[in-house]
């Protein structure tokens, strides 16, 4: 591989984690802006945000994206002065951060490729931001710049020098090029805040051409900087190189003894520095010849310990701008200890893998217990065990928290609250639940319609609430927790709750429902899931278009999950998920059917009762009162393989349904990786996926609901007066 | 094991390779000749580029699933993944694939929506690895041959006998196979 293509692969790679952080950045900026408008925000917030904004300029700046640089700029003038405490918070300010806090990331995407870089939005809300820095400005012009005292000269130690521009003196670390970093694009950066007078590349310690390495930098650079800018901005632009670099920055006037003791720094050199320190306009040669003679001419010791106590002064500030320092990066270095990035793909191949070793596990298992030695048994069942709990660890792996998806709803609800001129508070709890990535990821789309839905629909309009006694905020309540293997998702709000009168005219009038059909609280609200339903008088942008419900029960359904429903007029509705943690592993139970093997969810079967001989032709079977309608699971698939004398029931519930389904053999339960059907197998009914058993056969995941559902459908065509109702009602 | 398998039938018919390819060679010396999976299907021999099979195997029971067209015989484990089987006897139309004592499973890639899916065909056994100059195949014809005009992409004519090259792209068409099933849901 060439130099060339191996810079351009590190800079893709740098440009890819610049992405992600500035990704993370941007979802912390507006954490904080939201919870600034709620009126807590404290100063280490205001400086959180600030640098934020900064480190997203800051780096920026070092890939070249002008454009995002430009705007942030305008941005972090506007944090700066937050933070300062010139400017305050208030709601129009906050919706406008908020837009440039959305407009940062779309620059951001812009780059990654998806979507031109659209600059008049930029101009648009640099216009809106300078606007209130114009209106901060007669408070700033009021206020003593706050660098005033840090800059101002003293008598001792010298006279000031009459220069009015910065001095810096840059010393990069040899290693910084192989860093990443380029020496250039920080000098070139410092244009961002004023004017370059002047540079001189200090090229003294380049080694003979034989001993350089060129990986290496040797050059350092004394820069003349004329800028208004404080000197923690121009530090600023050196803070990714800080640690390795010695970096000097003297401000406008220093007190002479400060240039000597940069000239001191550099012992050996002292007439060369003497020399670029006038070329560079810092100080003239006058100055520097009586300075020179004022500090030879002087006690010795007199002048030590001036500077002992100078730096007695200065090194208190600067042991503990350095103690905190350590301790900032020490707890940073303490999360990042925490946690490991991984691609995703490597995860699965892990898991895949792991999956395997667990079947053939179970085979070898089989196979030893065929041979009678019990210690051979033995440690074949300590393996087994150690194989599955390494099975477990390693689909843990895939586990986040489920707080990644609820961290973009508290923006949907102010966004929203504010669309619909409602005020609601939106209160989660429970973030820190796990489930599978693959799940988090699905889950977002139908979380977000169910509470755009609560604001919409549940929440009533203030003057409704407070003559309903209720206070005039709204709440919607995200809360997750895990019960039993599962994980359980609540959207709940306080409002109106769901009206069943109308629900039922609107499902009479679009014909889901009968007049005459005596169905209860829950099925009446289940009716909302159907295609095509909508209460909604009115639509708006958000819903009512009736469109939405069923998608999310179809997404909720896709993920092995189910949606309940609970109302109580006048107080709000509960709208309950209830998902699988994972999508790649199921608790099953075993079964064959002639020379088939099936898995049936376990969490769905109830008991195991044998046919009764006595069932003939029928298609239900009667069991403690109740008519249990059952599937012959042989006649269904067509299975030819030799059958069971007696057939046993594996009695299944689902939702409140309960169905028998009628197998030959029944192996018992089994732990197993969900394998993918494919496209090919994408719209088979009645199996859901399939998985490997013990002895390297294929069994397939049963998707019972939808195997009722084929039945009953074909059932209804036979004899449409009597199964239907068996399979369908509750 | 089924792997080497897999590698011993594909050096078996390289052996077999020199007689068919020096006559192509004399013939043909200027175009390059590439290389085709040849075997038997229900009496007559078809090919198909070498590029699109990843292994062959030893015939399996595959695990059939429900309420699939017969042209699917099932899945089976191969390595830890699913693979499903496709008897292209009965997606040509005809009857379903016996099992004989060098059945085997051809395994190809196919590209279904920017993703390669593994695919497995059931064969009555495959014949060699042979060179075919792209001017020795010629179009398909229109009638006379029992696989459907469509799926073929040519025929060579290799010591005296035709072989038809397969378009395994369009013999394996998810979507076809797919709406072949939903045809045979709604009929149940």
């Amino acid at each position: 591989m060439t130099d060339a293509s191996n810079a351009a692969n590190i800079m893709a790679e740098a440009l890819g984690t610049f992405m992600e952080e500035a990704a993370d950045l941007l979802a912390q900026m507006e954490a904080i802006l939201l919870q600034a408008e709620d009126g807590a925000c404290s100063d280490d917030d205001l400086n959180a945000l600030f640098r934020c904004a900064h480190t997203i300029k800051g780096s920026g700046g070092l890939f070249g994206l002008d454009e995002v640089v430009r705007f942030t700029h305008v941005v972090e003038n506007v944090l700066d002065r937050l933070r300062q405490g010139t400017l305050h918070f208030d709601s129009p300010l906050i919706s406008l951060l908020l837009g440039c806090q959305d407009h940062i990331s779309s620059l951001i995407a812009a780059v990654a490729g998806s979507g031109e870089m659209d600059v008049a939005r930029s101009d648009e809300l640099i216009g809106k931001l300078q606007a209130v820095l114009g209106n901060a400005g007669a408070v700033v012009a009021a206020a003593p710049p706050a660098s005033a005292s840090d800059a101002e000269p003293t008598a001792s130690g010298g006279g000031a020098i009459g220069s009015d521009h910065w001095h810096l003196s840059l010393r990069f670390g040899p290693k910084v090029l192989q860093d990443g970093m380029d020496p250039l694009a920080f000098i070139n950066y410092l244009n961002q805040y004023g004017s370059l007078i002047h540079v001189e590349t200090i090229s003294d310690t380049i080694p003979g051409f034989a001993d350089a390495d060129p990986e290496l930098c040797y050059l350092g650079f004394e820069v003349a900087l004329r800028s208004s800018a404080s000197k923690a901005e121009i530090e600023g632009v050196f803070e990714f190189v800080r640690e390795e670099a010695r970096i000097i920055i003297l401000p406008p006037q220093s007190r002479v003894s400060q240039y000597l003791e940069l000239i001191e720094a550099y012992q050996g050199e002292v007439a060369r520095i003497g020399e670029i320190l006038i070329a560079c306009g810092s100080v003239t040669a006058n100055e520097l010849e009586q300075a020179l003679v004022q500090q030879h001419g002087q006690d010795k010791r007199a002048r030590i310990g001036d500077i002992l106590v100078e730096h007695g002064a200065i090194q208190t500030v600067v042991v503990e701008a350095a103690a905190d320092k350590q301790k900032r990066s020490e707890d940073k270095r303490s999360v990042e200890a925490k946690s490991v990035k991984v691609p995703a793909e490597r995860l699965d191949a892990l898991i895949d893998r792991v999956g395997e070793l667990v079947i053939a596990g179970v085979g070898t298992h089989l196979q030893i217990r065929g041979i009678n030695r019990p210690e051979l048994l033995e440690s074949a069942e300590l393996l087994l065990a150690l194989v599955e709990d390494i099975r477990d660890m390693a689909l843990r792996l895939r586990m986040v928290a489920i707080g990644e998806v609820f961290s973009r709803f508290p923006r949907v609800v102010r966004d929203v609250s504010k669309e619909l001129g409602k005020d609601i508070e939106l209160k989660i709890t429970g973030a820190e639940s796990e489930l599978d990535k693959s799940m988090v990821d699905k889950i977002g789309d139908p979380l977000m319609h169910l509470i755009r839905n609560s604001m919409d629909h549940g929440i009533e309009p203030a003057e409704l609430r407070l003559a309903r006694g209720k206070p005039a905020r709204g709440t919607v309540e995200l809360n997750a927790y895990h019960e039993s293997g599962s994980i359980n998702i609540e959207v709940k709000d306080d409002g109106g709750g769901l009206d069943r009168e109308r629900i039922m005219n609107k499902a009479i009038a679009s014909g889901l429902a009968a007049a005459e059909d005596n169905l209860s609280d829950q099925d009446i609200y289940r009716l909302i899931l159907a295609p095509g339903f909508s209460t909604a008088e009115k639509v708006t942008n958000l819903s009512g278009r009736g469109v939405g419900m069923d998608v999310v029960r179809s997404a909720i359904e896709a993920l092995r999950g189910t949606l309940d429903i609970d109302s109580v007029a006048g107080q709000g509705t509960t709208m309950r998920l209830c998902l699988p943690l994972t999508l790649a592993i199921i608790d099953g139970f075993h079964v064959g059917v002639g020379n088939s093997h099936f898995i049936i969810p376990l969490d769905m079967v109830v008991e195991c009762i044998e046919l009764p001989p006595d069932v003939g032709d029928m298609e239900y079977l009667e069991q403690r009162n109740e008519a249990l309608p059952f599937i012959r699971l042989r006649e269904i698939f067509g299975e030819q393989g030799p059958a069971h004398a007696r057939p046993r029931v594996i009695v299944v519930r689902f939702g409140r349904r309960r169905a028998g389904l009628v197998v030959d053999r029944i192996y018992g339960k089994c732990q197993t990786v969900i394998k993918p059907l494919g496209p090919l197998f994408a719209e088979v009914p009645a199996v859901s996926g399939s998985t490997i058993i013990g002895n390297g056969e294929v069994g397939m995941i049963l998707d019972v609901p939808a195997l009722v559902r084929l039945c009953a459908g074909a059932a209804r065509r036979k004899t449409p007066a009597m199964a239907q109702p068996a399979l369908l009602t509750h | 094991m089924s792997t080497a398998a897999a590698t011993q039938a594909i050096s078996a018919g390289d052996r077999q390779l020199p007689a068919a390819v020096r006559k192509h060679e004399l013939a043909s010396a200027v175009t390059v000749a590439q290389p085709y999976l040849a075997f038997r299907l229900a009496g007559e021999v078809y090919a198909i580029d070498i590029l699109r099979i990843r292994e062959i195997i030893e015939y399996t029971l595959p695990t059939s699933v429900p309420m699939m067209p017969a042209s699917v015989r099932g899945v089976i484990n191969l390595r830890g993944a699913v693979v499903p089987v496709i008897d292209l006897a009965v997606r040509f139309g005809r009857e379903a694939t016996g099992v004989g004592k060098r059945t085997c499973f051809v395994i190809v890639e196919v590209e279904y929506a920017g993703a390669i899916l593994v695919l497995g065909l059931m064969v009555d056994g495959v014949n060699a690895v042979m060179e075919i100059a792209a001017e020795n195949i010629e179009p398909p014809p229109s009638f006379g041959t029992r696989a459907n005009a469509e799926f073929i992409e040519g025929m060579a004519r290799i010591d005296g006998r035709f072989v038809i090259i397969l378009d395994i792209a369009r013999v394996l068409s998810i979507d076809e196979i797919a709406a072949i099933k939903s045809v045979d849901v709604a009929q149940n």
